[in-house]
Parts: C-alpha cells; sequence; structure tokens
C-alpha cells in the first residue's frame, strides 16, 4: 500500500501551486471531450498519466486534489482511483522507472536474472531510487510483449530482447543519457 | 408476482425481488447469511459471497439449473424458481469455504473487540466456521486510524464489505474516505489524514458488520451482553430520533440507530443523537428493544411484557428484572 | 502458408498510414456495409460465420450482438478491449501496432451493425505508445470522411476515441473495463445485468477484443458463409497466436484453425521447435489462466489423437487431461524451466491483479501465492499439496468474475499433471531451491 508521508504532502501547500502546462491542459480537456456530459470523471486515468508525465514521474496528494478540482469530483474519488491501477507512483521516483517485467514467459527467457543484475548493477532493492535519482527499479506483470523477453518499459517506450549482461549494460547506458520528454506533445 | 420454491418452502413475491429477500420472507433458518448486503444501501452486495445459493432449477419457463453458485442478495427471483440453500451440501461446503477466507487474515482478537457478542463474521464463524486454521502465513495488519474524535478505523479487522463507503455516498454530502489500493492490501481510508465530519458520520459504525469501525465514545466501556437495550426517541431536527439506547444502570453507554434481525439499521441518525446525547433525561424511552437474533444479547437478556412504558426520566426499577425469553 | 484474414498485409511498408491501407482493399468493408446493407444483415453475416470472441471465452461474437438491447431513445456503446494483460498475449497490442486502420475500419463496420454512434479502445495504459498510434490513424480517418458525421454520406455518424487504462489485468473483465472506462476503479460488476442491457453509462454495450473486431471487415466483404468455411468445425476462421516461452521463432502468428499442435510447436514455419535443442516439458496453450498440459498430452488427446489447433481440440479431455483455447497464447516451456516455480510467478501475478472486491479471490489469491512461495522456497510440508487443491477449489466458481478460476486453474493443473515435482520440491528443499534446479524424474512417465 502506498503511505503517505507528511514529507511528500509538504511538497507543494497548495493545490493552487499545482499548474499544468498549456499543452497539458489541452490534452486534459481533449479527453474530457471525449466523454458525454456528467460524465467528465471518466478522463481520470488519462488525466492522470498526462499530470504524472508533468509533475515528475508521480502524483502527489496535491496534483490528485487538482485533477479533483478540474473534474469537479472529491479528492478521495481521485485517491480511491490512483491507489488501484499500478502506473501510478504515489511516492517521488528516479528519473526514470524502470519497469521490468517480471510474468511466466518473460521468466522463462531470463528477466528473473535480469531483475538480479540490475539490483546489483544500480545497489537498489525492488522499489527503491539510486542515490543519483537516475533510477527506480519497479518490476511489474505481464506487458504484453511475451516473444521480445526479458523486456522492460521506460514511461512510453519498450525496450525488448534484454537477453544479455551487455545488452542491459548498453540500456542502462542510452537511459543515462537520455533525456525525458513530455510525451503527449509526440501527439499534436 | 414471482412464485419461488426456497428450501423446499414456496413463497411469493414481487417480480424483481432478490432470492434473498424472498428468503427474508420465509424467514428462519433458511434465511442465507449476508456480510456484505444491507437492504437501506443501494449498491450493496455481492462481494462477500457467503449468501451463495444453488438455482436448481432457473425458471418455470427455462428450467436448466444455473451453472454456478448465486449470490443470493443480488441474483432477482424468476416465477418457479427452485433455490437450495441450507438443503445443499455444495452450497454449504462453498460457505465454508468463505468463511475460512474471511478469517484467514482477520486478527480474531473478539476478546479486545468492542463488536464482540454482536458481530456479523463471529456469528457467521459459529454458524460456518471450523475450530482450527489451516493458515499458517503471517497475517495482515494495519495500524489503527482515527477517523476524528468519535469514529477509530481497526482496518485489520475490516472484511472490505464496502458498507461504510456506500453509507458516506448515500447519506452524507462530501464522502472523505473510501477503498484505497487493491486485492489484498486494499483498505479503507482516507488517503491523506482526514476526518469523517459531518451529522451522519457516525451511521458508518453501526452499518459495519464487524469491529472494524467503532463507536469512541463507547470503546472499551462494557461488553455488549451486559448493557440493556432500550428503544428511545427525542424531538431531532436533524434526524428521526428514533434510536436505541444501551444501558447499564442509570448510564446511558452507547446510542445506535434501531436495527432489525439482520442488523439492518430501520432509520439513519444523527451525530447528536448518537454522540451528544448521552443521558437518560435527553430520551423518552419507549421500552426494551427486542432483539431477535440468537446472539448473547438477548440471550442474557430480559424484555418488559408491556412495551410503550410511559415517559420516565429514570429507568423504572421494573425494568431491571429480569423476565427470559422464548 | 494458410490464408491471413488480418495480417496479410501487416509487413506492408507504410501499412499504417490510411493511404497505403486503402491501396491494399483497407476500408472496403465501410463502404459496403454503410452502402448496401442494413445494420442487421451485417450482424447476420458475422452470426453466419460462426467467429468467436478472440479475448479468450470463445463467445459467439454474431450471437453477443444480438443480444444487444435497443430501446429507443438511449444511446448505445461499442467498446473494444485491447486491455490485453493476460500473460503470454501481446497479438493485439502486435495487430494494432503494425496496422492501426484494421481495427478502425472493423470499429466503424461493427458499430454500424450495433447502431452505435459514439465507440471507444480501451487499452492498457502501458501501451500507450499504440494509443499514439491509433490516435493518429483515427485523425487520419477523420479527416477522410470515415468517422464523423454522415460517413462516406451515408447518414451514419460515429465518434471513435482511444482510452488508456491504468495498470490493472482485471480491466481486461468486461464490466470492470466499463468500470475503469467510467474512470473508477476497475471493480467487475454484479452481473445482471449484462453489459448488453446496462453497460457503459448504464447503456446497452457491447465489449469486443481486438481481434474479434478487426475480423469483421473480411466477413463483410466476403460473406459470413466464406469465413465459416474456414477453419475446422465450430473453430471457423483464422486465429493469432501469442507464441512465447522457450521456442525458436517466439511472435504472432496467423493460422487457419485446425492446424496440428505438433505441426505448430515444431515447423518452421511457426514456432520453429524447441530452442537450443531442447525437450519439450509443457505448454499452457490458451493465456497464463488456462491449464498447463505436459508435453505427451499437448501434442495428443488422451484418447491418442491428434491434438489441433482449435477450441475443440485444445479443450478436449476437460480439465482432466485437457487445456482450453483461451486467448490464444502459447506459452513453450523447456525440459529446464522449474513447474513449481513458474506456479508461484502465476500465482503472485493473480494475487497481484486480484481487484481484492470479493473475499475469495481477494483472500485466496495470497494464500496460494504464499503457499508456493514456501515450497519453492524450500520450506514446503507434504500436506501444502492438497491445501493448495483445496484452497483453489474454494475459489473457482465462488467469485464475481472469472478471475478467480483464472487464479485457481494454474494452480490445480499444474498439481494435476506435475504433482511429483511439487513433492520432490518439498522432500528436497536444500537441492531444490538451488538456482537452476528442476525436478526430471517425471519427464519420460508423465501420464494422463
Amino acid at each position: 500500500m502506498p503511505e503517505t508521508t507528511d514529507d511528500n504532502y509538504k511538497m507543494a501547500e497548495t493545490i493552487n501551486e499545482v499548474k499544468f502546462s498549456d499543452a497539458g491542459m489541452a490534452e486534459i480537456q481533449r479527453y474530457i471531450s471525449h466523454y458525454p456530459e456528467g460524465r467528465q470523471k471518466s478522463a481520470i486515468l488519462p488525466i492522470m498519466h498526462v499530470a504524472q508525465a508533468e509533475f515528475g514521474g508521480w502524483l502527489s496528494p496535491q496534483v490528485m486534489d487538482k485533477i479533483a478540482e478540474i473534474l469537479n469530483i472529491q479528492p478521495i474519488e481521485v485517491y480511491e482511483v490512483a491507489t488501484f491501477y499500478t502506473m501510478f507512483n504515489l511516492k517521488p521516483v528516479g528519473k526514470h522507472v524502470l519497469e521490468v517485467c517480471r510474468t511466466g514467459p518473460c521468466c522463462l527467457r531470463g528477466a528473473d536474472q535480469v531483475i538480479d543484475m540490475l539490483k546489483e548493477k544500480l545497489n537498489i532493492e525492488e522499489g527503491e531510487t539510486t542515490a543519483d535519482g537516475m533510477f527506480t527499479l519497479k518490476p511489474v506483470e505481464c506487458l504484453a510483449s511475451c516473444g521480445t523477453g526479458p523486456m522492460l518499459q521506460v514511461r512510453e517506450k519498450f525496450y525488448e530482447n534484454i537477453d544479455s549482461e551487455e545488452k542491459l549494460d548498453q540500456f542502462l547506458e542510452t537511459m543515462r543519457n537520455t533525456e525525458v520528454e513530455t510525451p503527449y506533445h509526440q501527439a499534436n | 408476482m414471482a412464485k419461488i420454491t426456497f428450501d423446499g418452502i414456496e413463497v411469493e413475491v414481487e417480480d424483481g425481488t432478490t432470492i434473498l429477500q424472498a428468503a427474508r420472507k420465509i424467514g428462519g433458518s433458511v434465511v442465507p447469511p449476508a456480510m456484505c448486503y444491507y437492504t437501506p444501501l443501494k449498491g450493496s452486495g455481492g462481494k462477500c459471497r457467503v449468501c451463495l445459493v444453488k438455482v436448481t432449477q432457473g425458471s418455470a419457463k427455462d428450467s436448466r439449473p444455473m451453472p454456478k453458485l448465486v449470490a443470493s442478495c443480488i441474483t432477482p427471483v424468476q416465477d418457479g424458481m427452485v433455490v437450495e440453500n441450507t438443503t445443499n451440501e455444495d452450497v454449504l461446503n462453498a460457505r465454508k469455504g468463505i468463511v475460512e477466507m474471511l478469517l484467514i487474515n482477520h486478527p480474531l482478537d473478539c476478546p479486545i473487540c468492542d463488536q464482540a457478542g454482536e458481530c456479523d463474521l463471529q456469528d457467521l464463524s459459529y454458524e460456518h466456521g471450523v475450530s482450527a486454521t489451516r493458515y499458517e502465513e503471517e497475517r495482515r495488519k494495519f495500524n489503527k486510524i482515527d477517523l476524528g474524535p468519535y469514529i477509530q478505523l481497526h482496518m485489520t479487522r475490516c472484511i472490505l464489505c464496502y458498507r461504510c463507503v456506500y453509507t458516506a455516498d448515500q447519506i452524507t454530502p462530501n464522502r472523505v474516505h473510501g477503498v484505497l489500493g487493491r486485492g489484498d492490501a486494499a483498505e479503507i481510508g482516507t488517503y491523506i489524514e482526514n476526518v469523517i465530519d459531518n451529522d451522519f458520520s457516525g451511521n458508518v459504525i453501526d452499518v459495519c458488520p464487524v469491529g472494524a469501525l467503532t463507536d469512541k465514545t463507547w470503546r472499551f466501556k462494557n461488553r455488549v451482553w451486559f448493557t440493556k437495550p432500550m428503544d428511545a426517541h427525542r424531538d431531532c431536527p436533524t434526524c428521526s430520533g428514533k434510536v436505541t439506547l444501551w444501558t447499564r444502570g442509570e448510564e446511558v453507554l452507547r446510542v445506535t440507530a434501531r436495527k432489525d434481525q439482520y442488523n439492518e439499521v430501520e432509520e439513519f441518525i444523527c451525530n447528536t443523537c448518537r454522540f451528544d446525547k448521552k443521558e437518560t433525561k435527553d430520551w423518552t424511552i419507549e421500552g426494551p428493544r427486542h432483539i431477535e437474533r440468537n446472539s448473547v444479547i438477548s440471550a442474557n437478556h430480559y424484555e418488559l411484557p408491556v412495551l410503550n412504558v410511559p415517559i420516565v426520566p429514570n429507568l423504572p426499577s421494573s425494568t431491571k428484572k429480569k423476565l427470559p425469553q422464548q | 502458408m494458410g490464408i491471413k484474414i488480418l495480417t496479410e498485409h501487416i509487413n506492408v511498408p507504410g501499412i499504417e498510414t490510411l493511404e497505403v491501407y486503402r491501396k491494399h482493399g483497407g476500408y472496403r468493408s465501410v463502404e459496403k456495409a454503410l452502402k448496401t446493407m442494413s445494420p442487421d444483415e451485417v450482424v447476420e453475416e458475422v452470426k453466419t460465420s460462426g467467429l468467436r470472441g478472440r479475448g479468450g471465452a470463445g463467445f459467439p461474437t454474431g450471437m453477443k450482438w444480438s443480444f444487444l438491447a435497443k430501446p429507443e431513445g438511449i444511446p448505445r456503446y461499442l467498446v473494444c478491449n485491447a486491455d490485453e494483460s493476460e500473460p503470454g498475449t501481446f497479438k493485439d497490442r502486435y495487430f494494432m501496432e503494425k496496422t492501426p486502420h484494421s481495427l478502425i475500419e472493423g470499429m466503424i463496420t461493427s458499430s454500424y451493425a450495433l447502431g452505435a454512434n459514439t465507440s471507444y479502445i480501451y487499452i492498457r495504459g502501458e501501451l500507450m505508445f499504440v494509443l499514439r498510434i491509433l490516435e493518429k490513424a483515427i485523425a487520419e480517418a477523420y479527416a477522410a470522411g470515415l468517422l464523423g458525421k454522415n460517413i462516406l454520406g451515408s447518414g451514419y455518424d460515429l465518434d471513435l476515441h482511444v482510452a488508456p487504462g491504468g495498470g490493472a489485468y482485471i480491466c481486461g473483465e468486461e464490466t470492470a473495463l466499463l468500470e475503469s472506462l467510467e474512470g473508477k476503479r476497475g471493480n467487475p460488476r454484479n452481473k445482471p445485468p449484462f453489459p448488453a442491457v446496462k453497460g457503459l453509462f448504464a447503456s446497452p454495450t457491447v465489449v469486443n477484443n481486438v481481434e474479434s473486431i478487426a475480423s469483421v471487415p473480411w466477413i463483410v466483404n466476403n460473406g459470413g458463409a466464406e469465413y465459416a468455411k474456414i477453419g475446422i468445425g465450430r473453430s471457423t476462421g483464422t486465429k493469432l497466436f501469442s507464441c512465447s516461452g522457450n521456442i525458436n521463432k517466439p511472435g504472432v502468428y496467423e493460422i487457419e484453425l485446425g492446424v496440428p499442435v505438433e505441426e505448430f510447436i515444431y515447423s518452421d514455419e511457426y514456432c520453429g521447435g524447441i530452442w537450443k535443442g531442447k525437450q519439450l516439458k509443457a505448454v499452457v496453450p490458451g493465456g497464463s489462466s488456462v491449464p498447463i498440459l505436459p508435453a505427451n498430452l499437448i501434442t495428443k488427446t488422451a484418447a491418442g489423437e491428434d491434438r489441433l489447433m482449435s477450441y475443440e481440440s485444445l479443450s478436449d479431455g476437460g480439465f482432466v487431461s485437457g487445456s482450453m483455447l483461451g486467448s490464444g497464447a502459447f506459452i513453450v516451456f523447456d525440459e529446464d524451466q522449474c513447474i513449481v516455480r513458474n506456479t508461484w510467478n502465476y500465482a503472485r501475478f493473480y494475487h497481484h491483479e486480484s481487484c481484492g472486491q470479493c473475499s475469495p479471490c481477494r483472500e485466496g489469491t495470497g494464500w496460494m501465492e504464499k503457499v508456493l512461495h514456501r515450497i519453492e522456497h524450500g520450506h514446503g510440508h507434504q500436506q501444502d499439496i492438497d491445501l493448495l487443491v483445496s484452497v483453489a477449489k474454494q475459489i473457482e466458481g465462488n467469485t464475481i468474475c472469472p478471475l478467480g478460476d483464472a487464479a485457481a486453474w494454474p494452480v490445480a493443473s499444474a498439481i494435476r499433471h506435475f504433482r511429483e515435482e511439487f513433492e520432490w520440491h518439498i522432500k528436497h528443499p536444500k537441492e531444490a531451491i538451488l538456482p537452476g534446479a528442476v525436478y526430471r524424474g517425471q519427464l519420460a512417465t508423465i501420464e494422463a
């Protein structure tokens, strides 16, 4: 279960400090427009994706309160949804969240070893972030990429067939030099 | 109207009635237990699965049996339906299995739990459980949380019936608590520290089938079977003012809504009635509350032969006489 | 190579663009259906085709469509289930990524058949990059007058939107999907009412898998009767199989239903045999939730007949000696794979993915995972095996949605077919926890 530490809560004192970019807000309005009158809550998941992309890869209580305000619903309704779905990080995360598939088909091709190697190379346990804030290790369940396992996801990209230490090293090196882009700009 | 046969007993009910309500119309020991369903709460039911029954004939038109056991609390009757509950071995076995599931992560702390004696889970386990556990893993634990000055949440005991969430949704203006997380890590909570603060918040205590939500003004004051339930009312500007007082001697230890034999409240009450009116002079006493269930409360109880006792500032000495029931 | 209905042009460069897609016959079914057929005629063709839901349950699509309630003045919805999350399944993702217009064409034709004027594609949130591909293709379709008002001058209006999930396997269950699409937690709904009567926004709704919807254009173009000629028996048409595990050629293959399993595993046209020259140990033929079968039972039925890649043949023998076609996720295990470890892995998956709404699944999935974890890590007792069987039985059939069954079957079937391996693990905990340790005693003697 996600816990809310006081530290997290204090990150932004009020929801007024939570400001979406114009592009982000446009994206939010576009999603809301997809649903019938009075059903604006339907857009909550895409909005949380936009929010997570805009605010450092996680959803603080303030950000969630802001979403509640946009959708005109109670904050608890946002918390309930955010804590149900695994893609939403409820604590601060590193620059790159390494979401490594740990489910059966990937394990048949060495996913367990990939996770072990990542722990060793990054010197962190599952759910932890490296001291330099670069990586968070987050094993996840099946990502629909079973034919190309072992694999992992970072934001919107899949990195597949990571079947040797060499490829893993290469991947980490690439990531260290990769800047975070706000993904929904691609759509526009 | 639809005529159904339930455990061999015929009963006629309105179309659209659920199997459970039809069984309740028959009453007695054939009625399936219900831990999550709650008649006054729209949308409740279907979750705990203890009310599963076997439909051996779907309807008069379609005599096929339903392939799986169905939740009687949410399945509507069809004319000519034949249902088995206590007469079906599969149903009883499934129920036993589900009771075991409800208990594996339950702390079994009845000796220190305020709900003991009026706990649906306790009754259910007594009737359908086994005396030993096969569960040797670590049990789920949560910290106790105060949801404001009156309500304590002891999540470890919760069976996730969702009743308190429906209650907050349906009878209070702004719900601040809900179900967070998922799977067996799901919990009732407010996420950020928050207080449930509205005139009707106390009702979540009444609807809770276990000791997860308790009345802080009553905590550890007494065991429920040592108290005497009295129906009483007052002229309340917020709610109907019709309550049950749980008294010992002259003292009002607790105020709750009036509940029927299935532990369902008749009318929700306000927090003023529940938490602030703790003296007999605040109330017009109507008489002892008849506790219909086979609970320790009624087992250890008295009942006045005459209801509608006149208004009295203090309990008359006659009420202290024990008149055994049955 | 057999007939390709879904993937004929999938490797044509630029097929993800409207221009190239149309050059290869794309959107013909929209013209044909909207201009020359009534909605009911389209439904009839789909019924005639015998097309069965490709998401896992295999329920006839045409029949599902015919259940849709049509009260006056209330909108109806078609929702495409692109929440592909069943371990082993990646066909829909591959298909949408490669040829998004195929799905959009199917959505238009199917929405027309059902009388829906707004339709949604609910795609799992992890596939956001596929959502972007779909949105781009949808924008092209709007620009070409294939979506929006008065499509191709037919008078039919349709808006099509893509909605992302947020990471929850359970949202592949159709009522959980609808809850999620309405912006709620993905708790499956109690049934009745069924979505056909009260689905999205309390309106009549059909929820279909990507592959089912994508099969509709071919059926409209060529007729349901032609489709029904493909395949074998009640398994009509072609099916996409997602092949993973210890094979030489993992990937998505479209086959005419009825190919022998043995050929499918060993032919170079498909899986290409077991990798590294190893021996086949077991197969999960339809996604992680269907029963696992040992090598001898996957290629032959208990009666000794060749097992075929079809709904009927894969389930031949029931749960005693058969399995299910499910979502067509064909997961292959070589001799070095430990069944106990794999069973624990799947149990962990279902534990992780249980919504927690109903008690047998919420508590039972966790219980099974913990017991299997103990066995795998050298702390099992012999009575744990029967305990697992018993807990699986307590969950199965007693839950709101099929996730309970999906969690119970892999455990029950693994014990049914590989009990010796579990016993060995418990008897030899020190050996069993060594990396790569596998019990091999049963390989030669596996029986039904």
